[in-house]
């Protein structure tokens, strides 16, 4: 456990630490992820305590936004001036983002999926 | 007593314990909910965990800087938990990999559709510049939308809200379209999720199946690296289209 959280923030480290180097506009942990996924498939796959460290955080990954989602406090004015654009703009786009990306994957993958048959 | 309540509230009102401790049973609260309504999305933990914290925050008069004090230790996990995503990522590499020309066209038509459905249903509705240049990265993690953000002129604290937001609408809607267009694919479902309700989508669809977790949590890092390059070119095309 300790083990695996100290690999985790390692990788971490070195996401922010190649960011910041190369002035990228990617965040850190974004790739630290890559980093820690080319390691996975160099050595073949991580061992039992990092699986399972994995597996509890990403287990109660949706606990990690709340801090953040609370600042909606902070623009209470600003949400009820504008609140049919932006309540009209978030529901419309994420649904037809979803909609959009799921259709095309489908499509596609159909495809695929006929052409190896 | 009186008096006494005070110096307790007081003390506690400025130590990080409150926030901590008040976020961990906020979330566990919202989870019991969540679980005891057989999982339904509309009863999305995220959103109930907020909406407590919120009324609470609002009632005792207590500033979303003291209340962040303590939430930060939470707040800190997202990144140690962004880099865990590469473990289910390599568990579904095999699956990930037939699929790649199919999942990257897919990649740029939702990453396209996010930007650019948010940023004209805002401005055909009236939203202010600011508002419009905070919402058209809101499909992407919160760093990256946050930079993105102030790239464009946006409020970078702002888009950290409407990331959110749009994380919790995509997990409670995303059943909905499934079934109007019936989509059973799991990879397909996770991956959808993924572009357009990043790491609350993500979370969603762990809560479905592995496959669909680790399809979702491969389209937000790459929904991720696209709009970080791609936005602050593509928005002032978008901008000079709406501006005539």
């Amino acid at each position: 456990m300790l083990q695996s959280l100290t690999i985790l923030l390692v990788f971490q480290l070195l996401g922010e630490v190649i960011a910041r180097a190369f002035a990228l506009p990617v965040p850190g942990p974004v790739i630290g992820m890559a980093l820690l996924f080319v390691a996975l498939m160099l050595r073949g796959g991580p061992d039992e305590p990092l699986r399972s460290t994995a597996g509890t955080l990403l287990q109660h990954l949706s606990l990690l936004f709340v801090p953040a989602g609370t600042g909606v406090i902070l623009y209470g004015a600003r949400l009820a001036d504008e609140w049919l654009p932006l309540t009209a703009a978030l529901v419309g786009s994420t649904l037809l983002t979803i909609a959009v990306t799921a259709v095309v994957l489908r499509a596609l993958s159909k495809r695929v999926h006929q052409a190896e048959h | 007593m009186g008096s006494n309540l005070n110096e307790i509230w007081v003390y506690l009102s400025t130590t990080p314990l409150l926030g901590l401790t008040l976020t961990l049973i906020a979330y566990q609260a919202a989870f019991q909910i969540y679980k005891r309504v057989g999982f339904h999305p509309l009863a999305n933990p995220v959103l109930l965990a907020v909406a407590m914290l919120a009324g609470v925050l609002l009632l005792t008069g207590t500033p979303y800087s003291t209340y962040f004090d303590g939430a930060q230790f939470v707040h800190f996990l997202l990144g140690p938990a962004t880099v865990a995503l590469a473990i289910p990522l390599h568990a579904q590499w095999p699956r990930l990999k037939t699929m790649a020309g199919p999942l990257l066209i897919s990649l740029a038509a939702g990453s396209l559709t996010a930007a650019l459905s948010a940023y004209a249903i805002g401005a055909v509705l009236g939203a202010s510049r600011e508002s419009l240049m905070s919402l058209a990265p809101k499909s992407v993690t919160t760093p990256i939308a946050m930079a993105v953000a102030e790239r464009l002129g946006g409020l970078p604290s702002l888009t950290a809200v409407l990331v959110i937001m749009t994380g919790i609408l995509g997990a409670v809607g995303a059943r909905y379209v499934y079934r109007l267009l019936r989509i059973d694919d799991h990879a397909v479902r996770g991956f959808a999720i993924g572009i357009a309700s990043h790491g609350i989508g993500t979370a969603r669809a762990f809560q479905v199946s592995e496959q669909a977790g680790a399809f979702a949590a491969l389209a937000m890092g790459l929904n991720g690296l696209l709009t970080a390059v791609s936005l602050p070119w593509i928005l002032p095309l978008i901008e000079r289209m709406f501006a005539r």
